[in-house]
């Protein structure tokens, strides 16, 4: 019955629509310099040019400017003329489980959160499925980069950053093991509803002490396994946490009152690792703290409901800017994997409160590589970095005008397919209509 | 051995004074007269008459006389009162008293609590819902609780009425008084109400599981026990009780204003005037509370402060929790001023000795004494029908009062005396020697010594001084017992460590005392002491009240961005403005719109002001107000009713939550309708409420005047349940799925075809009333719906049994069947972009609503989620982005198709002239990222509006810091806390399943904060 259903589908699709899915394959590195003309360029510093060019060459940008004062040789080079449209740095999305989970309710899909309460052991890379149908769905709204990272428990594991066009993880991957991810033991604010022992106030602050004690236990346990001599029985564990201590992993610790976002910081402080904060969506009460220690900050989901009755109704809205205004790096994330298509239009919710367009794009591409430690080859349009870009007929923040036309990861032009549009296309077609 | 004594100690304490007719006596009788005169006492008669140096005379359990220069008869003990107050004892109309807790019979808890038991699990010819159970009555089960009896007697309560708080119909309470002696003596009065409440107690059935379906289960239950009375097929002692009961009084606890008017509106259907046990927050909305028309019995449970003195922590505690916390000790004269007649009760109190203090709290905070009097004596007794037997001190009346050293509503009033029934109990003893004052003390070999004795009656503390040489002063240790006292100290040296004197009194007048005395080393002496003075102390002024702190104003709602004043529609003329009238004449540049009395007066170019406030809206765009199609906020109780398949029976309109931020919060963004739904828990759920986004109006008011009725169906995952519940509930597949709305559809028919036949005689099923009504054309149905199979499954059931679907919902592969749903001019209400949470939506795109739409179906976008709501605008601009649907037309994907939909396009939807002013301001385009909305009218009246929002917030600022500043007084002042916990928000969306019962909300496993 599914291999019928499989077979008419191809098919039907291979009568009518370009690419099918399963079609959709990892584009050819690139052979030929490329040279888009006339676009808006976005650089992703902060910095526009109004009518310029972008030339890139075996994968890296050899050459970005203004149009109007250059001139070229178009011999031996693809010439896009973009007069008009926009050019974007390809736009970073973090802290995702993307590739990791296929379908939220069904189990076997599920690759994101492994038992136990303390994984540093945990990498995300190996369990990454270039294959999923989903990363087509996310690179035509010119997302091109993730970080895959795992959740659950106190300490979940390891992430990395890959480029989503690839034949495998091996292929994807941008850097691997980036950042250890750690859940702050949060006090809950709620009752929980639940008027039983265990559940009350001190119950739970109780547990919170006991959670960080633990924290500090493997912290303390694993600084030292890394400076003494080989034990005669190893610690996957400990051993998996060596690269914090030495500078080479960054540490994303997940917190969000202002409260622990402060026992965080001073928690990694005391084994020499500057953290950056994931969620924070009290930050904005304690930029100052977060200044004077030198603490990026991702916002998560900025289209978020305020997390007290009496807070300001835009206030999600407004986090983020209050934070960059501040001085604070910021980059924004958002929750879940197929929903990281909105990410561009995350990074336009902070441009409208508070921190203007090209401000705001700094949330989704530099600042974001700056804080994944990916920002030499990504993360701007500047010649030496890869040439991960794509072209926009209008402003790619917007969902009202956001049309990704060509985009490049590595200098390859990648298909910009998805299974939605072709299922748009074969029903648009058995309706006859557009 | 202990335990023996006790029980031989009542035996013979009952044989004494209260022997019982019928009971055998183990030994000799001892029926004592009981004949007792209390004179020159302060008779408080009733709250409105006192006797002054009167005289009360009783024979055994009754009052024979109350009156002045009585003249008493040989043979009664008489008890001088001195001036003494003599009060009828207190009643409380609202306890548990006497009744064992019955234990829960489901599990509960943490996402638990569905056992799938579908009918009763109690053996007998019981009704089918083990909710319903007016069979039982506390006169049978009631027994003695002596030391609940004692606290209460402490309180100064003579009688209770005892409640047996379980299930929604809970059968008759009973009136017993506080005594000890037997349940037959105690027995006031064996029936004196039937009880109600929404919440299904230990029942181990499934259903109901929310608010609403427990409303429908006693509606039904007012039916069922209707039918019962005129037919012959079955036998139920459940509804032939409930029946038997319906002349007693009726008393619901509802707890909360709401809860008040939900049950009053049920009393109201049912020609049912309840009495209300609330929870003390009528204040909040006093003017509903009273057009209710209940009598209340309230709570006086006043919160404690929360602790705020970490900022960080006192950002958990809202604003509407802490006024709450100032005006909630004001509810009683608030009730008492809008002349409601209600009871007080020591109920849902941490400890019944708070009673006096908070009811005082509540005086100061304008209660007359006369009212508090009332409400726990005459309006209780009135309430319970037993004001033949108490209430006020008459001839006749049971002998249950209190002697009390003054006024009762004095903080310095001492309680001596509860008598219940003749009998006395002593609270604190009455006439002891008053041993205050200082004394010289003389012990051998250590010298004179000074005594100082204080406290409260006749002493409770004492210091000692040694002046010259080994000065010392020092505090001793205090205890009296009758006429023996035992004191003990510590002089530091000479002799060291500490002395124990025991002696007792020898002279009352002066007092002297003689005794004993043991140093720490052993040796002992003799001990005397005299009277030298009396204390000096300040001579006892009337406490300085403490100024009270003006409270702040109420705000509707109450909550955090409620308005102190409501707001009132305006004539407005919005000028020189990109207008999107959603009608032929498409977007206008540069137009007016121009509101007035709650309409659109016109809509164009250069319209006159008139009387009208100009607001410049230059480079700024208008549109109408935004429609959700499909919303889960502003209710309560949980919004899925899905213990059963159907649910047809229940309504959203009953459970609206007209104080929930989200309406705020939403109007920020722009809408001001919203189709509340019920869940899709199962196939046929329940019947939605569309509402518009009047922030602060009452629920009733927030409901949308004139509109047609809907009702939520649903398919899929949901309703089979794959992802939640044991898989124990039909059906478990899309094929069972089908049969549920052909078997329920199929019965529909058939009750329809009786009902026209036999009338009356049929019994009336709520949930088949429902599906006639969409037989009828007269309820519509919005279907929650997924993939192709099951959607083209429903539309051939509806065509076969002769119903429309009105709506598919969610509808995500309405794509791939869209010209079968155009055919049958079904609508269509989406998402923008959401796959890939569950299996059935592995094929959801969103060219979805482009492809629905450009095939010809009414396409909208819903919410379905209270944080997406807020920018439904954004969603219709992704239209643009997938598929390039004309921006016109994508703006009306949130406004004028979801209108449609709803039947309401007559009135909302565009603007146009005539059309209800429901108007958004945005400061650019609408369907951009960059568009914010900037004022938000609802019939003209500007409900969000961010330049007053902005203000609004830095008010609220300046009276978050005024609580904060009086919750750390009352703190300072040794006022008691609480931390500073924040109350759950419960958002609700269709995967809620929730048991209102056990509180708690659990998400189907795998849901997503979508659908």
């Amino acid at each position: 019955m599914n291999k019928y259903i499989l077979t008419a589908f191809f098919a039907f699709a291979s009568t009518v629509v370009a690419f099918a899915q399963a079609n959709i394959v990892p584009a050819k590195p690139q052979s030929k310099k490329v040279i888009i003309l006339g676009a808006v360029v976005h650089v992703g510093n902060g910095q526009v040019i109004e009518n310029g060019y972008i030339t890139f060459d075996k994968g890296k940008i050899t050459g970005v400017g203004d149009a109007t004062v250059v001139k070229f040789a178009l011999t031996d080079a693809d010439v896009i003329s973009a007069n008009g449209k926009h050019v974007y740095p390809g736009f970073i999305s973090p802290i995702t489980n993307l590739g990791l989970a296929e379908f939220e309710s069904v189990k076997a899909t599920l690759d994101f959160a492994e038992i136990g309460n303390m994984n540093p052991h945990i990498r995300s890379i190996v369990a990454y499925n270039t294959d999923s149908k989903v990363q087509p769905t996310l690179r035509s709204n010119g997302v091109l980069m993730a970080q895959i990272t795992p959740q659950g428990g106190t300490i979940a594991g390891s992430s990395s950053v890959v480029q989503l066009d690839a034949w495998n993880w091996e292929d994807a991957a941008i850097k691997t093991d980036d950042a250890l991810h750690l859940n702050w033991p949060a006090t809950p604010r709620f009752r929980g509803g639940f008027n039983r022992p265990g559940f009350s106030a001190d119950a739970l602050a109780e547990r919170t002490q006991k959670a960080i004690a633990d924290l500090e236990e493997i912290f303390s346990q694993a600084k030292a396994y890394g400076e003494g001599a080989k034990p005669a029985t190893s610690n996957a564990r400990l051993a998996a946490m060596a690269n914090l201590f030495n500078g080479k992993q960054k540490l994303f610790i997940t917190a969000g009152t202002q409260k622990d976002i402060v026992a965080a910081v001073n928690f990694a402080k005391k084994y020499g690792i500057t953290p950056v904060i994931v969620g924070g969506n009290e930050a904005y009460l304690i930029t100052s703290f977060l200044k004077d220690n030198n603490i990026a900050v991702v916002v998560s989901q900025p289209h978020a409901l305020p997390s007290n009755v009496d807070d300001d109704v835009n206030m999600p809205y407004k986090n983020a800017a209050i934070l960059a205004n501040a001085g604070v790096t910021v980059a924004v994330s958002i929750d879940g994997y197929w929903q990281q298509r909105n990410l561009p239009f995350m990074a336009g919710t902070i441009a409208t409160w508070g921190l203007g367009a090209e401000k705001a794009l700094q949330t989704i591409t530099l600042n974001t590589a700056k804080i994944l430690g990916i920002d030499k080859t990504t993360g701007s349009i500047e010649v030496g970095k890869d040439a991960t870009i794509f072209i926009s007929a209008g402003d790619a923040l917007d969902m009202k005008t956001n049309k990704v036309e060509t985009a490049f990861i590595q200098g390859r032009s990648i298909n910009l397919d998805n299974l939605h549009k072709q299922l748009d296309k074969r029903f648009s077609d058995k309706y006859g209509i557009k | 051995m202990k335990k023996i004594l006790l029980t031989l100690a009542l035996v013979f304490s009952a044989t004494i004074l209260f022997a019982q007719q019928t009971y055998p006596v183990n030994g000799s009788f001892d029926v004592r007269p009981g004949l007792y005169a209390f004179t020159n006492a302060n008779i408080v008669v009733n709250a409105n008459q006192t006797i002054s140096n009167g005289v009360l005379l009783i024979k055994d359990k009754t009052i024979q006389s109350v009156g002045t220069g009585t003249s008493i008869p040989k043979g009664y003990v008489v008890i001088d009162l001195k001036g003494k107050y003599i009060y009828p004892s207190l009643i409380d109309a609202f306890t548990s008293y006497g009744i064992a807790e019955s234990q829960r019979a489901t599990a509960g808890g943490f996402g638990g609590g569905r056992q799938s038991i579908f009918t009763s699990t109690k053996k007998g010819a019981y009704n089918w819902n083990e909710a319903i159970r007016p069979e039982t009555e506390v006169k049978n089960i009631f027994a003695i609780d002596a030391k609940k009896a004692d606290d209460l007697r402490k309180v100064g309560f003579g009688s209770v009425n005892a409640i047996n708080r379980d299930g929604i119909a809970r059968g008759t309470s009973a009136a017993v008084s506080l005594t000890d002696v037997s349940e037959n003596l105690a027995m006031i009065k064996d029936q004196t109400a039937a009880n109600y409440s929404f919440n299904k107690g230990t029942s181990a059935n499934d259903y109901p599981s929310s608010l609403m379906g427990s409303i429908a289960l006693l509606r039904q239950t007012y039916l069922d026990a209707s039918w019962y009375k005129g037919q012959k097929e079955e036998y139920n002692i459940s509804l032939d009780e409930f029946n038997k009961q319906q002349n007693l009084p009726q008393l619901f606890e509802a707890d909360g204003w709401q809860n008040i008017l939900r049950a009053a509106k049920i009393g109201k259907e049912f020609g049912k005037q309840y009495i209300i046990k609330s929870n003390g927050d009528e204040y909040q909305r006093i003017d509903a509370v009273k057009a209710s028309g209940a009598s209340l019995i309230i709570p006086i449970n006043f919160a404690k402060a929360f602790d705020v003195e970490d900022p960080a922590e006192a950002r958990n505690v809202s604003l509407g929790q802490m006024k709450a916390w100032e005006l909630a000790p004001t509810n009683p004269a608030v009730l008492e001023k809008a002349g409601v007649n209600f009871a007080l009760t020591t109920f849902s109190l941490d400890n019944p000795r708070d009673f006096w203090a908070n009811l005082r709290t509540a005086i100061e905070n304008g209660l007359t004494e006369k009212q508090a009097l009332l409400s726990v004596t005459e309006v209780p007794a009135k309430m319970l029908g037993i004001s033949d037997k108490v209430g006020s001190l008459e001839k006749g009346k049971l002998a249950n009062f209190l002697i009390t050293s003054e006024n009762i509503f004095k903080s310095s009033n001492i309680i001596y005396e509860n008598w219940v029934q003749g009998k006395r109990f002593i609270v604190s003893k009455m006439d002891v020697t008053d041993l205050r004052g200082v004394y010289n003390l003389n012990a051998d070999g250590i010298g004179a010594l000074t005594l100082k004795i204080t406290g409260t009656g006749g002493g409770t503390a004492a210091a000692i001084e040694r002046t010259g040489a080994d000065s010392v002063k020092t505090t001793a240790t205090f205890v009296r017992s009758g006429d023996w006292v035992s004191i003990n100290f510590n002089l530091k040296k000479n002799p060291k460590g500490d002395i124990r004197l025991s002696g007792y009194l020898t002279n009352v007048s002066p007092i002297a005392f003689k005794g004993e005395f043991a140093l720490s080393e052993g040796t002992t002496g003799n001990w005397t002491a005299t009277f030298k003075e009396a204390n000096k102390e300040a001579p006892k002024r009337e406490e300085p009240k403490p100024a009270l702190a003006a409270n702040g104003p109420l705000i509707y709602p109450m909550v955090a961005f409620g308005n102190t004043v409501q707001p009132v529609a305006e004539s407005v003329l919005l000028k020189n403005a990109t207008v999107w009238t959603n009608e032929k004449e498409g977007i206008l540049q540069n137009a007016d719109v121009l509101l007035e009395g709650g309409k659109i007066k016109a809509v164009g170019k250069n319209l006159a002001a008139g009387a009208a406030k100009v607001v410049d809206a230059t480079g700024k765009h208008i549109t109408a107000g935004l429609i959700d199609e499909h919303s889960h906020i502003a209710g309560t109780g949980g919004i899925n009713e899905g213990a059963q398949s159907s649910s047809s029976e229940v309504r959203i309109a009953d459970i609206i939550n007209s104080e929930d931020v989200n309406i705020y919060r939403q109007l920020a963004g722009g809408v001001t309708t919203s189709q509340i739904l019920h869940g899709s828990a199962n196939p046929i759920g329940g019947q939605s409420q569309l509402i518009k986004l009047r922030w602060g109006k009452l629920p009733e008011e927030l409901k949308f005047e004139g509109a047609d009725g809907f009702i939520k169906f649903a398919l899929g995952e949901n309703v089979k349940q794959s992802n939640f519940g044991t898989g124990a509930r039909f059906p478990v597949t899309r094929m069972g799925v089908e049969q549920t709305f052909v078997d329920h559809f199929t019965r529909a028919q058939e009750y329809k075809k009786a009902l026209a036949i036999k009338g009356n005689n049929v019994r009336r099923d709520l949930e088949l009333d429902a599906l006639v009504e969409i037989l009828d054309n007269k309820r519509f149905i919005t279907c929650h719906s997924y993939v192709q199979s099951e959607i083209n499954m429903l539309m051939h059931v509806a065509d076969s049994l002769g119903f429309k679907i009105n709506t598919f919902t969610h509808i995500l592969e309405g794509y791939k069947v869209a010209d079968k749903m155009k055919a049958r001019g079904i609508n269509a209400s989406t998402f923008s972009d959401w796959w890939a949470y569950k299996m059935e939506v592995q094929e959801a795109i969103p060219y979805n609503g482009k492809i629905m739409h450009n095939v010809g179906i009414t396409t909208a976008f819903n919410s379905d989620d209270a944080e997406m709501a807020r920018r439904l605008n954004q969603e219709a601009g992704k239209s643009v982005l997938y598929g390039g649907v004309s921006e016109e037309d994508a703006l009306k994907f949130v406004t004028l198709n979801p209108a449609k939909m709803l039947h309401i396009d007559n009135k909302v939807g565009s603007l146009k002239a005539g059309k209800d002013a429901d108007v958004v301001v945005w400061s650019a385009n609408p369907l951009s990222i960059y568009a914010k909305a900037e004022k938000t009218f609802v019939d003209g009246i500007a409900y969000w509006d961010l330049e007053k929002d902005a203000q609004l917030q830095k008010t609220q600022q300046t009276e978050r810091a005024r609580l904060i500043q009086k919750m750390l007084d009352s703190k300072n002042k040794g006022g008691r806390t609480q931390r500073p916990v924040a109350v759950p928000q419960t958002l609700y969306h269709c995967e809620s399943v929730s048991d209102y019962l056990h509180e708690y909300t659990t998400e189907m496993e795998g849901a997503h904060s979508h659908e």
